[in-house]
């Protein structure tokens, strides 16, 4: 990696409880990306949007059709962000309702070619593969561009030795950081177009339609 | 500046007694809702366009002719017509018919509508709404304008040596609003025609409608029809008032926890908030009023909602009473103390403006 400069990274966590699982996944990989992305000269700008703080409002927001002021700020950092990680718990296995309620309500295309990663928490390692069947097309479906490496943390991952284990939960983390910090330094900071301050003129605009 | 009312036609349970007024009690309610809108000295009153239960309008035209037979100088409009899913020949045909009617009192407010489903019923696809409303209005404009129109399209079928009947009253086309809630393309296009625009002003916060407006000022003077300050500005709003702002939430509570728009998502206090509506004293809802202003510049039309929820009609004429006596002449006065020079009113039909000013010479004699 030669690029430099600075990049955007959020963290969307859907953790519940406080502390919670979740959210000590985001934080190891939000670190380890950090990292990664120091190590290749670029200075990342770190965000974390707790969903729980946002679920009224994310409520309100499916009912009125717009969002809180609060809730646009959350929005519009994700739309803006170089790069995303996104955690969720397994909830019947999928990502939860909450997750869910945000990812409907952020622009799909603020997504297109954003490097995310995708991970996941949960009681049993029997549910991991909802990152691949649950998250992963979700991520998909918005044009995003997932790291091939997802994490499932189950609650047994924490107890063991993660560090010098090949598939150990450390390794896994440190290989999907190490991906999406590739992916963000690979990709020009990203600026969302703003249709208010560039208009399209109403002559492309009629043959485009 | 023009003030007046918007209905969505809503037939709503009232919440507070669990009676649901009749179709036929709605639609008499509308109308008695438009006299009274002239009758308090309001110049405007729009009704909405639904093709679903439990809308009542779905023959705007209709219901406002039926208006203008007995009104004689209430302006009629939509708020809005569905420029998506109607023939714009027979948006055309209709609207120069009740202009004819309604001796020049007539405008009209173009928007794609927002259920789904209306589109396929008219045999049209949501996905092409913008692109709808541009073909579609682009026909309607020239229809107006000429008299015979020779005209292939994407949407309906050509038309080859058609003359849309009858013409505009004196070859004056009724004055046209584009509305739009969150798209910058309907701002643009309104901008390009040189005509209205207009925000309902009602589910956004203050920044969204800010930057709708100025977006379409910005370009009205790009596509050369005059500075930005003159564009042509319309807003919605929502208010409900008691004497007391404590009695005026007490007794519009029940009505906003069960709105069909809003009920079950924020407190009243927080959509008070976030957004234009405006519970409390005609005070309150002047000095709320008079910030509109302040966030969009002058502008020309100012609309309330006032007859949603479920509200009973008696409620909804205590409204525009005090509308007409304590909000809307403070207003007029306000905002004519503060409106920069130069800035237009709204058009009017030239045989409107000669009614009116007979009217006020009159009244001066």
């Amino acid at each position: 990696m030669s690029a430099t400069g600075t990049r955007s990274l959020v963290v969307v966590s859907a953790g519940l409880s406080q502390p919670s699982a979740t959210r000590l996944l985001a934080d190891r990989l939000s670190s380890a990306v950090d990292q990664h992305l120091r190590e290749a000269s670029i200075e990342p700008h770190l965000e974390v949007i707790e969903l729980r703080d946002h679920a009224q409002d994310l409520t309100n927001h499916l009912l009125t059709g717009f969002p809180s002021p609060r809730l646009k700020a959350a929005i519009d950092l994700v739309l803006a962000a170089d790069g995303l990680i996104a955690v969720t718990p397994i909830f019947s296995a999928s990502y939860s309702g909450l997750f869910k309620m945000f990812f409907d309500v952020v622009e799909r295309d603020g997504f297109a070619g954003k490097p995310v990663l995708i991970a996941a928490t949960g009681g049993t390692a029997r549910h991991s593969l909802a990152l691949e069947h649950a998250l992963r097309p979700l991520f998909a479906y918005l044009n995003a561009a997932v790291v091939a490496t997802g994490v499932y943390a189950a609650t047994e991952d924490w107890g063991r030795a993660g560090v010098g284990a090949d598939d150990g939960l450390v390794a896994r983390i440190d290989r999907a950081a190490r991906e999406l910090a590739a992916s963000m330094a690979a990709r020009e900071p990203s600026a969302p177009t703003d249709l208010f301050a560039n208009p399209v003129p109403f002559d492309q605009l009629l043959r485009s339609s | 500046m023009q003030f007046g009312v918007f209905s969505v036609g809503d037939v709503t349970t009232d919440p507070t007694t669990g009676r649901t007024p009749s179709e036929a009690e709605r639609i008499q309610a509308m109308v008695t809702i438009a006299l009274k809108t002239e009758e308090v000295g309001l110049d405007v009153f729009a009704t909405g366009e639904h093709h679903n239960p439990p809308f009542v309008p779905s023959s705007p035209t209709t219901m406002l002719g039926f208006i203008a037979a007995r009104t004689e100088r209430l302006i009629l409009s939509t708020a809005t017509t569905l420029i998506t899913t109607n023939d714009p020949v027979k948006v055309a045909e209709d609207y120069a018919m009740l202009q004819h009617l309604a001796d020049g009192r007539v405008d009209l407010m173009l928007g794609r509508g927002n259920m789904g489903p209306v589109y396929p019923w008219f045999g049209q696809d949501i996905r092409n709404g913008i692109a709808l409303a541009y073909e579609n209005y682009a026909l309607l404009h020239r229809l107006w304008r000429e008299d015979v129109v020779d005209w292939t399209g994407k949407f309906r079928t050509p038309l080859t040596g058609f003359t849309s009947t009858p013409r505009p009253l004196d070859g004056v086309p009724p004055f046209v609003w584009h509305g739009s809630i969150r798209s910058p393309e309907i701002a643009e296009q309104a901008a390009h025609y040189g005509d209205g625009f207009f925000h309902n002003n009602i589910f956004w916060p203050k920044e969204h409608v800010q930057r709708m407006v100025e977006l379409y000022r910005r370009r009205f003077e790009h596509y050369g029809h005059g500075p930005a300050d003159q564009a042509i500005v319309g807003l919605g709003g929502q208010v409900f008032m008691r004497a007391n702002s404590q009695d005026a939430v007490r007794e519009f509570r029940p009505y906003f926890d069960h709105a069909p728009v809003y009920g079950g998502g924020p407190s009243l206090e927080q959509f008070m908030a976030e957004t234009p509506l405006t519970v409390g004293s005609p005070q309150e809802v002047i000095d709320r009023t008079l910030v509109f202003r302040e966030a969009v510049g002058d502008y020309q039309r100012q609309l309330f909602l006032v007859d949603h929820a479920g509200l009973p009609l008696a409620t909804v004429l205590e409204q525009l009473d005090m509308l007409g006596e304590l909000v809307v002449p403070v207003l007029r006065r306000e905002f004519a103390a503060r409106r920069a020079p130069n800035v237009p009113e709204a058009p009017l039909h030239p045989r409107v403006q000669a009614a009116e000013a007979a009217r006020s010479a009159r009244e001066m004699a």
